[in-house]
C-alpha cells in the first residue's frame, strides 16, 4: 500500500495490465517516448516496446477507428485522447461504430477498447482544454462511461474497463492528476464497473456528485457540518449504467437530493439522474430536487475573474447545500 | 473495355501466365454469374414487395472478384462496404446468408436482422460487421492489419470503398497510418464515377484516386474494373507485396454503374442515356464471357449449364431464407453488452 497521486493509479494500472496481458496496447498522440502529456503512460514505452506503445498521428478519429479494428483482430486497445476536447472527431467511431459493434452484429463482434480522456476545468484551460463531454457518451446505449474520483478506484476501474468485453469511456477530470492522492494497493484489484459508493453519512440531505466536484461536494459537506447540517455525499462513479439503487436508497433516508456537475447544466448528466429521482422517489421527496451545474456557456473562459464565475467551488455547493436544507 | 476491346485482350495463355488454371476462370466467371443473378433477383423480390430494401453493385462483380481472388479465404480478413456481394460470395458468404439479410431473418448472419441488407458482415469467413457510414470501414481494416501484424499472424486485410467514401476524412487517416506501419493491407476503391448523383469531378480533386497513394508513400494502381484478368493481376501483386511485409497498396478499379444508387433511387434522373448504354457495352459478365468464349473455355452449352446450376443456387436460397423465421421482438433488447 502506498500513497499515490491519481495519475500515479492510472500509471500503476497500465504498466500492471501490460505485464498481465500481452494482448494490451495503449494508443494516442504522445504516448510513447514521452509518456503521455500528463504522464499516464510513463515509463510503458522503454518497457513493452513500441509495438505495443503506440505513438500515433493527430488524428482523434482514426485513433477510435483503429482501435476498433485491433480489438476486433484480437488486441485490447486503450485509446488515449489528450484532452476530451478533442475527441469530438472521434465521436462517430465512437458512438456509430463502437457502441454498436455487438448490437450491430447480433453479437458476433465484440468491441473491447477503453477510450481515456482528461476532461474538466483546471486553472487556465480556457475554452478548449476544459470541456465535460460525459453527457454525449452517456446517452449512448452500448457504453459503459467511468468517472473515478480516488486514486484507488482510478487504479480499479481502469483495470475493470480493461477487461472489460465492450467499449468504456474512462474520464478522468484533469484536475485531479496531481492534487488528489490516496492509498492505492501494490497488487492486483478490480473496482466494478457500476457501482457508486457514499463517501460521506449524512442525514439532512444528500449530494450526487463525480470527479472533480465530488471533492469540491465533500469540503462543503465539512463547511456546512459546522453549522449542524449533515450533508451525504454520494460518489456515482459509474455514469453508464447508472447505480440507481444507491441514490434511490440516500434520498429515502434524507429526503433531499442536490446534484453537482461541471458539465453545462442544461441537458447535462445530472438531469437523468434528477429525473430518476423525481419518477422514482418522489414520495420520498420534502424538498424539489435541486441540481447546482456550470452555465451554458461552450466550456471555461480563459482570463481569471471568468474561469472564477465558472467554476462550481465549494462555496458555490455549500450555499446551495443551506437554501436546499432550509427549504 | 468495351465488347469489341474484349475481344481483342483475348490472347491464348492470358491467364495461364498469370498462374490461374482454366478451372480458376471457369470458377471465377461462375462466381460473377452467381453475384449478378442474386443481385437481379434482390430487385425482383424488391419490386414485387417482398423485401424492402436493395443496395447492391452490377458492374463491380467482375473487380471483386479479380481482387478478392489471391486472398486465404478463411484466414485472411475483408472489411466490405455495401456494394461488396460478390466478394462476399468469394470470401465464403453464400446466397442464403445474403437472402436472409435481405428478408432481415433472424439467423441472418450479418445482423441478426438488425440493419438494413447490404451490411454485411460474418465472423466465419472473418468479415467484419459494416455500418452505413461511408469511410468508416478503414481505419478498421487499419487496425485489424495492425493487430495481424504486430500479432504475427501472417493475414492480409482488405477493405473496398466507393470513390464517393473517398472524400471521407477516415480514409485519408486509414490510409496515413497504414503507410506509417507498412501494414499488410489492399485498400479497393470501386470507382463508377458516381456517388449517388455526384458526378466524379465534383468528387474528387484532380480526377485519381490512385495517384493519391504517392502521398502515402505506397503504389497507387488504376486498372479497368471490367477487365476481370487484369484486377487478378494487380490484386495479386498487391497481395504479394502485402505479404512480404512491404506494405500497402491503394488499387481503383474504374467499373461500369449499370444500376442506380439503391432501390430508392432512379439513375435516368441524372445520368444520360448515352451515358448507361456506354456502362452496358463494360459489363464485366460479357466482357468476361468474351475471353472464356475467345480461349475456347465457354460455349453455348456451358453457359447454359453455369446459368441453371445458379439459378437453382439462388431459388433454394430464396425459398430458405422466405421460410426463416423473423426475429423475436423481445430479443430487441438482446447483444448490447457481452453476455445479455
Amino acid at each position: 500500500m502506498a500513497e499515490l497521486r491519481y495519475i500515479d493509479a492510472i500509471n500503476q494500472a497500465h504498466h500492471e495490465e501490460f505485464a498481465r496481458d500481452e494482448r494490451v496496447v495503449v494508443m494516442g498522440e504522445d504516448v510513447g517516448r514521452k509518456g503521455g502529456v500528463f504522464g499516464a503512460t510513463m515509463g510503458l514505452f522503454d518497457k513493452f516496446g513500441e509495438d505495443r506503445v503506440i505513438d500515433t498521428p493527430l488524428a482523434e478519429s482514426s485513433i477510435a477507428g483503429i482501435a476498433i479494428g485491433m480489438a476486433a483482430n484480437g488486441l485490447l486497445p486503450i485509446a488515449e485522447f489528450q484532452f476530451a476536447d478533442f475527441i469530438h472527431p472521434a465521436f462517430n467511431q465512437i458512438v456509430s461504430e463502437a457502441a454498436r459493434m455487438r448490437y450491430r452484429s447480433n453479437n458476433a463482434f465484440g468491441c473491447p477498447v477503453v477510450f481515456r480522456t482528461p476532461y474538466g476545468g483546471s486553472h487556465g484551460t480556457a475554452l478548449y482544454h476544459s470541456q465535460s463531454i460525459e453527457t454525449y457518451y452517456a446517452h449512448v446505449p452500448g457504453l459503459k462511461v467511468v468517472t473515478p474520483s480516488t486514486p484507488y478506484d482510478a487504479k480499479g476501474l481502469l483495470k475493470a474497463a480493461i477487461r472489460d468485453p465492450d467499449p468504456v469511456m474512462y474520464l478522468e477530470h484533469k484536475r485531479m492528476y496531481r492534487l488528489i492522492k490516496g492509498e492505492v494497493p501494490d497488487g492486483d484489484y478490480v473496482v466494478p464497473i457500476g457501482p457508486a459508493v457514499v463517501r460521506r453519512e449524512g442525514r439532512d440531505l444528500s449530494i450526487f456528485a463525480y470527479g472533480w466536484m465530488l471533492h469540491e461536494s465533500l469540503q462543503a459537506a465539512e463547511m456546512v457540518a459546522k453549522e449542524g447540517i449533515k450533508a451525504e455525499v454520494v460518489d456515482l462513479r459509474t455514469l453508464a449504467p447508472l447505480d440507481k439503487d444507491t441514490i434511490l436508497k440516500s434520498v429515502a433516508k434524507t429526503n433531499r437530493a442536490l446534484i453537482v456537475y461541471e458539465d453545462n447544466r442544461f441537458v447535462g448528466y445530472g438531469a437523468e439522474v434528477a429525473a430518476t429521482i423525481a419518477e422514482e422517489a418522489f414520495s420520498d421527496l420534502d424538498a424539489p430536487v435541486m441540481r447546482l451545474a456550470g452555465p451554458d456557456v461552450p466550456g471555461i473562459p480563459f482570463s481569471k475573474p471568468l474561469e472564477e464565475w465558472f467554476y462550481i467551488t465549494k462555496d458555490k455547493i455549500a450555499e446551495s447545500i443551506r437554501k436546499l436544507a432550509a427549504y | 473495355m468495351s465488347a469489341m476491346e474484349a475481344k481483342a485482350r483475348v490472347t491464348p495463355a492470358r491467364h495461364k501466365t498469370l498462374g490461374l488454371s482454366d478451372q480458376d476462370v471457369l470458377d471465377m466467371y461462375y462466381y460473377i454469374a452467381l453475384a449478378r443473378a442474386l443481385d437481379d433477383r434482390m430487385w425482383v423480390l424488391q419490386r414485387a414487395g417482398k423485401a424492402m430494401f436493395v443496395i447492391s453493385g452490377p458492374g463491380h462483380e467482375g473487380c471483386q472478384i479479380g481482387a478478392m481472388w489471391p486472398m486465404d479465404k478463411k484466414h485472411d480478413w475483408f472489411v466490405p462496404f455495401y456494394r461488396s456481394i460478390a466478394a462476399c460470395l468469394v470470401k465464403g458468404m453464400t446466397p442464403r446468408d445474403i437472402l436472409l439479410g435481405l428478408f432481415a431473418r433472424a439467423e441472418d448472419p450479418s445482423s441478426g436482422g438488425r440493419q438494413m441488407p447490404g451490411h454485411y458482415g460474418h465472423p466465419g469467413v472473418k468479415i467484419l460487421s459494416t455500418s452505413s457510414p461511408v469511410g468508416t470501414q478503414f481505419p478498421h481494416a487499419a487496425g485489424i492489419a495492425y493487430a495481424s501484424k504486430i500479432r504475427k499472424t501472417g493475414e492480409v486485410t482488405m477493405t473496398a470503398i466507393g470513390e464517393g467514401g473517398t472524400s471521407q476524412g477516415d480514409v485519408h487517416e486509414a490510409m496515413n497510418w497504414a503507410g506509417i506501419y507498412k501494414l499488410p493491407i489492399i485498400f479497393v476503391v470501386e470507382n463508377n464515377m458516381y456517388a449517388i448523383s455526384v458526378p466524379l469531378h465534383k468528387q474528387v480533386a484532380g480526377g485519381n484516386v490512385a495517384a493519391r497513394a504517392a502521398g502515402y508513400g505506397f503504389p497507387g494502381v488504376a486498372t479497368d474494373g471490367s477487365d476481370v484478368l487484369e484486377c487478378y493481376r494487380v490484386s495479386k501483386e498487391a497481395y504479394d507485396r502485402a505479404k512480404r511485409g512491404d506494405g500497402p497498396t491503394l488499387l481503383e478499379f474504374r467499373v461500369p454503374r449499370l444500376g442506380s444508387h439503391s432501390s430508392d433511387d432512379q439513375q435516368e434522373r441524372y445520368r444520360s442515356k448515352d451515358e448507361i448504354d456506354a456502362d452496358r457495352r463494360r459489363d464485366p459478365l460479357q466482357t468476361f464471357r468474351i475471353y472464356l468464349e475467345g480461349v475456347g473455355l465457354m460455349d453455348e452449352g456451358k453457359l447454359k449449364e453455369i446459368a441453371g446450376r445458379v439459378k437453382r443456387e439462388i431459388d433454394e436460397a430464396t425459398d430458405y431464407a422466405d421460410r426463416s423465421p423473423l426475429p423475436e421482438p423481445e430479443s430487441g433488447v438482446r447483444h448490447l453488452f457481452h453476455d445479455e
